[in-house]
């Protein structure tokens, strides 16, 4: 396959030289580099990871240090011209000249820098520094791509036979075709007794914990299916979920929040928190976000036990709440057809975006932070982008609207619609789902009450009144872990020593907004401030360029008369420069303003405007 | 129907043994890292509160000497051999490692006034107060000799300060006048003299070999060039300049520590405005010495304190002080740019790390790797006013921390009393001079 001649080359006629000249063995490789061809590529065979049918075909081939689109037509001349030069000690030709190719898109996945915005105006050690650090996260991220050849796992996937539709495959036919240990991976519990149930997966994925409304609590190990601890809490509980480890457990119970440890021993019960309705926890900054019936945000620091911050909604009643997993902010769904973003730093929400008409039943974002599932009582799901534009990528009504909905890690949402779930898939892991198409639908014995996928598994798992179902979506986990961020094989020194480290990096709550990356950016307004008052404070710009002051020439050429002229000189073209640029300024404003009024109608009240 | 569900097998992610290492498969995709600059951030911010926490550079006290530390000199071949020169005329050559005093000579009546060593190692000279020059061998005497020079030269003034030649067997010295010394002559090869004041300081320049500079208490620092009969050119300062020192990988550039409380770094191209004027301490500087590497220097202070400056910043990077040190005569910093010596007036000789929360010793790769990190982070965030207040706090004894205070409310009146001026007068009838500009007096060829 990596062999696979181009199509533009002419392939048949070399093969008959060949074999009319001399039939001695060739390396699979040495077809393309024979001398008498001239239209075929010697360019190394393409990325071996291009295999498997989902990934896309790299048709742009990096170079050593740039990434460029252009073929590299121009190097083959050379290598007709010395042949040897490529040859090792032994003899032998490198098949494989230059550093090895990498994808255009992979590397595009980790650029940090945003290359199409120039480097700002600024001294020439600064911004050397900056093209220095430039060219060093070019590098790194060369780096990292290539790196991602050493990834071990490929993701799964679904496919129906053509014209068959997977929404039409049941969960039974997918566990007849998978392997043992996959097909263990579905299993429904059968709780009729304490229903309905939310669940919650850890953040490794391995650990599931749920809690029945009529006070069942549960947390289990559901690979091994070792039962962690098992209690009734005597309480209805509305909402529960692991905090950063699978050692401790948030319990939103009646009246108040309650924690308990993975033996089932209750360690906290905040009594500040009451009334709470959802949780959710997030992770790198240990906060526990709670929303409660009284319409209060409380954000938990649980790493030191205090309440950052309490913020009321103003909306009522809050039920639905989901967290932005790329810039941890709160999402509220209200019963006004908006949807609220908080973050604890801010009293008042950093955006409300209107979604539907009549209240937002369930929200959930997808792990990049792009896109924003809403669905609500006008029976309808919505993707959002949240890319500074908050306009709906694409509505879809639904027969009765979805009471729950949930992202995969790599772009599902799911949608709980009574008893029955459907899964829409977008075409990659950064595109929204397309919701014409169901990619899979499930019935299951109850009315759904929660729902999340399990991280790095293709497993769904869905809490219903009828206990807990672990349906198996194909495609749906992230193959590849991070064995230092959440490995779901870690041991408990492992854990251990991830916690320490997790509680030393704890990102502090103020640092919550819309754009993560923001503090790594120049705080243009304040440096500029900070200039203003210095030359307030000075009398004078201590910046500002000097006056020309002309260098004394040759004996008895620099005159008084002449050293003035030069000065005078000098004064006038700047003058003169100054001159051209407010004249070109004045231009373009007019004819901006020429393009606005156009662009209006004119109104006979114009004639008033000043 | 085709369907592949991701199905790992655990042996391929968990250790066979307990003796293995534990399997870390590692994915850089970003988002799995999300946060990334947040927890930078706070990585940074975490690394430099350690910084602080491990900042302890005081290594160790050289106590022997009976009377103040007026002069010390490094072994050009031997990082653990010092010498060091006192106020009653005993010389004392010390080792690092041990820290103990392995020789001990009476060489001058009254003060030894400068010290330095030969470039070979063999031998070092001292000039005093008793108008001698002598050259003494580095190795003690054998059993049953006695400790004498191997050298001595009768002057007719008293000599304040010598230098020895970085390749040849020259040596100068300064007085009255600077004289160059052939080593196997008892009279000087050329003397050279601009003004008549006494010269504190003389300095050849490591890298361009002829040249040397010397500064005179007429306020002036005046540059040779051995080859030539007369002096090169001198630059007159505001205030006294007690001790220069060259920039060993810059050979244009050399830094004068002056009586005004400031430090001048001079490019000797242009005189006329020094390169950068290093401010911070509160009293009269000393001496200077560079690190070996040419970035940064160190300057002792009559302030009872050292301070480290990085060449190119106006302000101290580092402070160093002892409740018992006392006024700091004389400093150097070593010649694997690890640690500064000072020794000041009340005896001692005391040893400092150069970085303060460096540690010491030989370090694991790991160690090193996690250093290399930090050391990044603290760079790349050291901007962030947080982590900014953090690296620049330094406790400084009451009296220091007055004087600053002081003078800062002197600086602000003399500064609101100019702008005033400008203020109230016709624009451009009164000249802003810059604060490089205002120290230096004439340039004089």
């Amino acid at each position: 396959m990596e062999t696979a001649p181009k199509p533009g080359s002419d392939v048949p006629p070399k093969k008959d030289k060949l074999q009319t000249k001399r039939k001695k063995p060739r390396r699979y490789w040495e077809e393309e580099t024979v001398p008498t061809t001239d239209g075929a590529s010697p360019g190394p065979p393409c990325n071996k990871k291009n295999r498997g049918p989902q990934r896309p075909k790299n048709a742009h081939i990096l170079k050593k240090s740039r990434i460029s689109k252009k073929p590299q037509v121009p190097k083959k001349p050379r290598e007709w011209k010395n042949p040897e030069s490529q040859r090792s000690l032994s003899g032998a030709q490198d098949p494989f000249p230059g550093p090895a190719p990498v994808p255009v898109e992979v590397v595009q996945k980790f650029c940090r820098i945003d290359k199409s915005r120039k480097l700002p105006r600024s001294k020439a050690k600064t911004r050397s520094r900056l093209e220095v650090a430039e060219a060093e996260e070019e590098e790194t991220s060369i780096k990292a791509a290539r790196s991602e050849l050493l990834l071990a796992e490929e993701p799964g996937f679904l496919e129906g036979e053509d014209g068959e539709d997977t929404a039409k495959i049941c969960q039974a036919d997918i566990v007849e075709a998978v392997d043992i240990a996959s097909a263990a991976k579905h299993f429904d519990l059968n709780l009729r007794q304490f229903g309905p149930y939310r669940l919650n997966y850890s953040r490794t994925g391995r650990h599931l914990a749920f809690g029945g409304r009529r006070g069942h609590v549960a947390a289990l190990d559901w690979v091994t299916k070792k039962l962690m601890c098992e209690i009734n809490v005597m309480e209805a509980v509305r909402d529960i979920r692991f905090l950063h480890s699978e050692a401790l457990l948030a319990v939103a119970q009646n009246r108040w929040l309650h924690i308990y440890d993975n033996q089932g021993i209750e360690l906290h019960c905040i009594r500040r928190c009451d009334r709470v309705t959802r949780l959710e926890f997030l992770p790198f900054h240990f906060l526990l976000a709670t929303a409660s019936e009284t319409g209060f945000l409380t954000y938990l620091d649980v790493s030191v036990g205090k309440i950052v911050a309490a913020l009321n909604a103003r909306a009522g009643r809050l039920d639905v709440m989901s967290q932005n997993p790329y810039n941890a902010v709160i999402h509220l769904g209200h019963s006004n057809g908006t949807v609220s973003l908080w973050s604890p730093a801010m009293k008042e929400p950093l955006a409300k975006i209107l979604c539907h008409r009549g209240g937002v039943r369930a929200v959930a974002v997808d792990s990049t932070g792009t896109y924003m599932a809403t669905s609500g009582l006008d029976h309808q799901l919505k993707i959002f982008d949240l890319r500074g534009t908050y306009q709906p990528l694409s509505t879809r009504t639904l027969p009765h609207g979805a009471g729950h909905l949930a992202f995969s890690q790599r772009g599902l949402l799911v949608a709980g619609m009574g008893d029955v779930v459907n899964i829409w898939a977008g075409q990659g892991k950064a595109s929204p789902p397309s919701l014409e198409q169901p990619y899979l639908t499930h019935r299951l014995s109850g009315p759904v009450h929660g729902l999340q996928f399990c991280p790095f598994e293709d497993v769904l798992g869905v809490g219903h009144s009828g206990g807990i179902t672990s349906m198996l979506v194909p495609g749906a986990g992230e193959p590849n872990f991070d064995g230092l961020e959440s490995n779901p094989y870690r041991s408990r020194k492992q854990r251990q020593e991830w916690e320490v480290k997790a509680l030393l990096e704890k990102v502090p709550a103020e640092l919550i907004c819309l754009d993560p990356r923001a503090l790594a950016e120049v705080d243009v307004i304040s440096l500029e401030q900070g200039k203003k008052e210095r030359i307030e404070r000075l009398g004078y710009d201590p910046e500002a360029k000097a006056p020309f002051q002309p260098k004394p020439k040759q004996k008895g050429r620099s005159s008084t008369a002449s050293l003035v002229k030069r000065k005078r000189k000098v004064m006038d073209e700047e003058h003169r420069d100054k001159v051209r640029q407010s004249l070109q300024q004045q231009q373009q404003q007019q004819k901006e303003a020429k393009a606005k009024s156009t662009g209006a109608r004119p109104s006979a009240l114009d004639r008033f405007v000043r | 129907m085709k369907v592949k569900m991701l199905s790992r097998n655990p042996d391929n992610y968990v250790r066979d043994t307990k003796l293995d290492l534990q399997r870390v498969p590692r994915n850089y995709d970003p988002t799995l890292h999300p946060f990334e600059v947040p927890r930078e951030y706070v990585r940074a911010l975490n690394a430099t509160k350690l910084e602080r926490v491990f900042a302890k550079p005081f290594l160790a006290s050289l106590d022997g000497h009976r009377d103040g530390v007026n002069c010390l000199a490094k072994h050009p071949k031997n990082l653990a051999t010092v010498l060091s020169g006192a106020c009653d005329g005993e010389v004392r050559i010390w080792n690092l490692t041990q820290r103990n005093c392995i020789r001990t000579i009476q060489a001058h009546e009254g003060f030894v006034r400068g010290i330095c060593t030969r470039f070979c190692g063999t031998s070092f000279f001292t000039v005093g107060d008793d108008k001698t020059v002598k050259q003494w061998k580095m190795d003690g005497p054998g059993y049953g000799e006695e400790e004498e020079p191997l050298h001595t030269i009768l002057g007719k003034t008293v000599y304040t300060g010598i230098d020895h030649h970085w390749k040849e067997a020259v040596f100068a010295t300064c007085g009255q006048q600077v004289d160059i010394w052939d080593e196997q002559r008892t009279n000087p090869i050329c003397s050279m003299t601009w003004g008549f004041d006494s010269i504190s300081s003389v300095k050849f320049n490591p890298v361009e070999t002829f040249l040397l500079g010397s500064c005179a208490s007429d306020r002036n620092i005046v540059l040779y060039d051995m080859r030539q009969a007369t002096p090169l050119k001198k630059v007159i300062l505001d205030m006294r300049t007690n001790t220069i020192c060259w920039n060993p990988m810059e050979a244009f550039i050399f830094t004068a520590a002056n009586e005004d409380y400031n430090l001048y770094t001079f490019d000797m191209r242009a005189l006329d405005t020094p390169v950068m004027v290093h401010m911070d301490h509160v009293s009269a500087v000393l001496d200077v010495d560079y690190s070996p590497t040419g970035k940064e220097f160190v300057s002792a202070s009559f302030d009872k304190s050292i301070r480290i400056f990085p060449v190119d910043k106006s302000r101290s990077r580092e402070v160093y002080h002892t409740k018992r040190m006392q006024h700091v005569i004389c400093v150097k910093w070593t010649s694997d740019s690890k640690y500064i010596m000072c020794g000041s007036d009340e005896m001692n000789i005391r040893l400092w790390k150069a970085n303060a929360s460096e540690k010491l010793g030989v370090l694991t790769s790991r160690e090193k790797a996690a250093k290399d990190y930090n050391q990044k982070l603290k760079e790349k965030f050291q901007h962030y006013p947080h982590i900014k207040r953090i690296a620049r706090h330094r406790h400084l004894p009451k009296s220091i921390y007055s004087q600053i205070q002081e003078q800062r409310i002197m600086k602000e009146a003399r500064r609101r009393k100019e702008v005033n001026r400008i203020k109230h007068s016709k624009p451009g009838s009164v000249p802003i001079v810059s604060e490089k500009k205002k120290h230096v007096v004439a340039v004089v060829k």
